[in-house]
């Protein structure tokens, strides 16, 4: 509970600190302090940063993690023209309505498939949430598309948890089997093994792909796609914000005038 | 206290009224997300074009496309329907006008210019009387019929008795193959 | 509605309507001339300011329902598709979900300054009953709201808020045989339409949150009535004595309180276009997920204190009784408050309890956002977070049902001033 902050900071003056319960090695480390250009009241988006986030998920996250709620035309927010959306579209295979024949599988029992068109969100890895656990030893990879707002922490979090892979655990600490050490995750055992690796993807804009720039790159496209209208928003809270300020001063003066014979 | 006693009302009256037509500007532009929430969203206007493939459509038969959340009509016509529709004189049209979207809207209401290529009728098939779904091969003229106020159009979609005042309408479209169809 | 109309119809069209339907009539008593005490601080815009909190809400509200689906399967996606796709989508979710927070923040202010300055004593009890009751079905209206989305804290809220009846149970255990479910059990499955809250409770949660704030509406009406029979009370909670001590209500009250609201409408934009996920919660991002409680639920701040008295107590029924208990107590104020002052600022003894009482609901609300296991050290002792929540309870109760009508016997107020015109040209004095 975010609100929970200011009303800790009023009463850090007037109680003692809150009580650090005897440290617990599967207690996970607060994220990594890590600072990204698109926050702040002015923050916005690299468009190229955004690009280069939408490859690693495409190339990497996207082999286990859906994005249920990102139409292809919806990448025209990361920059994309409409030609470049119905080409990533038409290259996509979306499962295919029943034809004629009222088929949706083919003899071989393989799903019948289309190209995309624009409109059709980004096709998911697994056909439903049954076939996702049993294909990742009864874990569920969780859908992205609003995973920045849905962590505590968010971008820093999933930034943390993406980059937080590879460290030593503490002597004692008991890897569970099918598990990974990331001690940035609640109890520390996470299912998802290290996803990012050094030269991963090959970024057409010669960026150097090492794991933080990875990592960095798609937790900036992912807060993108937990809400494509934030520069928007912000645009539109400095119009409305200016022009409150100015009805506020002319209100301030008609008030003052109303009640100036009045005192 | 500098300012004399003339001067006073009017720029009273100047401050009140400055504030209260910002404050009117305010509320009415505060009103516009209220009423463009209602528009077509995102999601709905990429849909607006549509590809769709009309090979399995026989001879004398017609298929049903959906575009814009509307019927299209693409109804192959046979040789005897074709020479009908291009027999008929303009003076038994009630509705002149080609209403094809893909000609100025002047364009007369002729078979050709009704069509793309003789074969296939492409027409919105939605009555242009209340909007009710004209019935296939039907009435007096071999085209449609209405079920709603017993509109009747011929092999060309072209209104030819009852109430509605227009010919069906033919949307926006283009041959991207031989027999693939780009509306929209 | 006091009776004394000054309205006078200015040509034929408004003759002819105010013989028939005096509605200009009665806007402009209530509305324009309405007498106002002359020295209404700034805490007295709030009333206007929660009028216009509640058409915020309810006009967000109906464009949010037009593209809003009430199912378990659709409704968080439809959520979604408000924020992404619908045209201005982002912006009307956001105004509505921080403006409830922005309604009560503005609320409670209301009422701590109806407290404060003895709002509630003769001859305005109905106007704070009516007052109390709107409090109530905001909150009913809010937490109906809040499980809309469907999001993981929405699905255990309506869990958790709905099984406060269940305690029930134990006046009741058994409605029939022994087999047969208590009151409680009864009532929750008739609340949630099932075994669980799920599709059912979420469709008539729907409705009864777009039915509820237009009851709301009828009572603000009912408030406003209430309030210009007697007519304002004022900071110095003295009565108005004559016409030196008031001010028409146009143009004196609209310039101030819209003065105000404009002020309240700049925090409100902040919220919604800089921060407008810091009151809401991370876990309501996610899917209701029936099978997994998240680690930590709360309810929104608002109710953060109730939820506090909630935990505090060890015993289920008397923990429900003492959650609806505090609320219900309100509707006592008017005869609690003994004193034959209203105003608390004639009032060094009691001003000092309400402040501590202010410092009581804070250190609640803290309290309630807080882990239930959590726990204090103080030198070296080690304090479960229970024992501040109790004291912090029991003083609530206190203040009203004990500190309130003692100290309104025992305390000796200070002079108040002869009339409002009086202490309004004095201050005038004093400052030049």
């Amino acid at each position: 509970m975010r609100i929970a902050l200011p009303l800790a900071v009023v009463f850090a003056l007037v109680v003692p600190a809150l009580a650090d319960d005897a440290a617990n090695t599967t207690d996970p480390l607060p994220p990594k302090e890590v600072a990204f250009p698109f926050q702040g009241p002015f923050g916005t988006y690299d468009r190229e940063q955004l690009q280069r986030g939408f490859q690693v998920y495409k190339e990497v996250c996207s082999a286990c993690h859906s994005l249920n709620r990102i139409a292809y035309h919806d990448l025209d927010g990361i920059g994309f023209d409409a030609a470049q959306i119905k080409a990533l579209a038409a290259a996509a295979k979306i499962p295919a309505e029943p034809n004629d024949k009222g088929e949706t599988y083919d003899s071989d029992g393989q799903r019948l498939t289309r190209p995309g068109i624009p409109a059709d969100t980004l096709p998911a890895p697994f056909a439903n949430e049954k076939a996702a656990r049993a294909n990742n030893n009864g874990a569920l990879p969780p859908d992205l598309s609003v995973i920045v707002k849905a962590r505590e922490g968010g971008a820093a979090y999933v930034y943390s948890i993406l980059s937080g892979f590879g460290q030593k655990p503490p002597p004692g600490f008991h890897v569970l089997a099918n598990k990974y050490y990331n001690p940035y995750f609640a109890g520390r055992n996470i299912s998802m093994p290290p996803p990012l690796t050094e030269g991963a993807v090959t970024y057409s804009d010669g960026t150097t792909a090492s794991v933080d720039q990875e990592a960095k790159d798609v937790v900036t496209f992912l807060s993108w796609a937990s809400e494509p209208k934030m520069e928007e928003r912000k645009r539109m809270g400095f119009e409305v914000i200016l022009f409150l300020l100015a009805l506020a001063g002319l209100l301030y003066l008609s008030y003052r005038r109303v009640w100036r014979d009045m005192h | 206290m500098a300012t004399t006693n003339t001067a006073e009302p009017t720029r009273r009256d100047f401050i009140h009224i400055a504030t209260g037509t910002v404050a009117a500007v305010g509320v009415g532009l505060a009103a516009w997300p209220f009423i463009d929430q209602m528009n077509p969203s995102s999601a709905v206007l990429a849909l607006s074009s549509v590809e769709i493939d009309i090979g399995s459509v026989q001879e004398g038969q017609q298929s049903v496309f959906m575009w814009r959340s509307k019927p299209v009509f693409v109804r192959r016509r046979t040789k005897k329907e074709i020479a009908e529709a291009e027999a008929v004189s303009m003076n038994d049209l009630p509705d002149k006008l080609a209403r094809n979207l893909n000609l100025p809207e002047d364009a007369p209401a002729t078979d050709k210019n009704r069509i793309e290529k003789p074969e296939w009728l492409v027409v919105i098939g939605i009555c242009t009387h209340l909007g009710c779904i004209p019935l296939n091969n039907q009435g007096e003229f071999g085209g449609y019929l209405c079920p709603c106020h017993g509109s009747q159009y011929d092999t060309a979609g072209r209104i030819r008795k009852g109430p509605a005042p227009e010919n069906l309408a033919v949307p926006p479209y283009a041959f991207i193959g031989p027999t693939k169809l780009k509306i929209g | 509605m006091s009776g004394n109309s000054t309205y006078e119809p200015k040509n034929g069209l408004s003759r002819w309507l105010d013989a028939r339907l005096p509605i200009m009539r009665l806007a402009h008593d209530t509305m324009s001339t309405f007498p106002t005490p002359r020295n209404l601080n700034v805490w007295y815009t709030f009333g206007g300011i929660l009028t216009f909190c509640l058409g915020v809400q309810i006009v967000t509200g109906i464009v949010l329902a037009m593209h809003y689906t009430p199912t378990a399967a659709a409704a968080f996606d439809s959520v979604e598709n408000i924020r992404r796709e619908v045209n201005y989508g982002w912006l009307l979710n956001f105004i509505h979900s921080n403006g409830a927070s922005m309604f009560f923040l503005a609320v409670y202010l209301h009422m701590f300054r109806g407290l404060y300055y003895g709002s509630s004593k003769a001859p305005r009890e109905v106007l704070w009953i009516l007052g109390v009751i709107i409090y109530v079905v905001m909150v009913a209206t809010a937490f109906l709201g809040y499980v809309l989305p469907w999001g993981q804290m929405s699905f255990w809220a309506a869990t958790v808020i709905t099984n406060l009846f269940t305690s029930l149970d134990q006046i009741i255990p058994h409605l029939g045989g022994a087999h047969d479910p208590g009151l409680g059990t009864t009532i929750t499955q008739w609340l949630w339409g099932g075994f669980a809250v799920g599709d059912p409770t979420l469709n008539r949660f729907f409705s009864l949150h777009y039915l509820l704030p237009f009851v709301i509406a009828g009572l603000v009406v009912l408030h406003i009535w209430a309030l210009h029979v007697p007519g304002n009370n004022n900071p110095l909670g003295i009565d108005v004595k004559g016409p030196q001590d008031t001010v028409p209500f146009h143009p004196y009250y609209t310039v101030k309180d819209g003065f105000y609201l404009c002020l309240f409408v700049i925090l409100f934009a902040f919220l919604v276009f800089f921060a407008p996920d810091f009151v809401g919660n991370p876990d309501n991002y996610t899917t209701a997920n029936p099978l997994v409680t998240p680690p930590h639920i709360v309810p929104e701040w608002y109710l953060l204190p109730f939820y506090a008295m909630l935990r505090s107590i060890p015993q289920k029924l008397v923990g429900v009784l003492v959650l609806f208990g505090a609320i219900a107590t309100l509707l006592f104020v008017p005869w609690l408050d003994t004193s034959r002052v209203r105003s608390m600022r004639f009032r060094p003894m009691m001003k000092q309890f309400f402040w501590i009482f202010v410092a009581d609901c804070i250190l609640l609300g803290y309290l309630g956002s807080q882990e239930p296991q959590a726990v204090w050290h103080l030198g070296g002792v080690d304090m479960p977070l229970l024992w501040p929540a109790r004291i912090g309870t029991l003083y609530y109760f206190a203040f009203f049902w004990v500190i309130m009508p003692v100290i309104g016997l025992i305390e000796t107020p200070r002079p108040r001033p002869d009339s409002i015109a009086a202490s309004v040209l004095g201050n005038a004095q004093a400052a030049e």
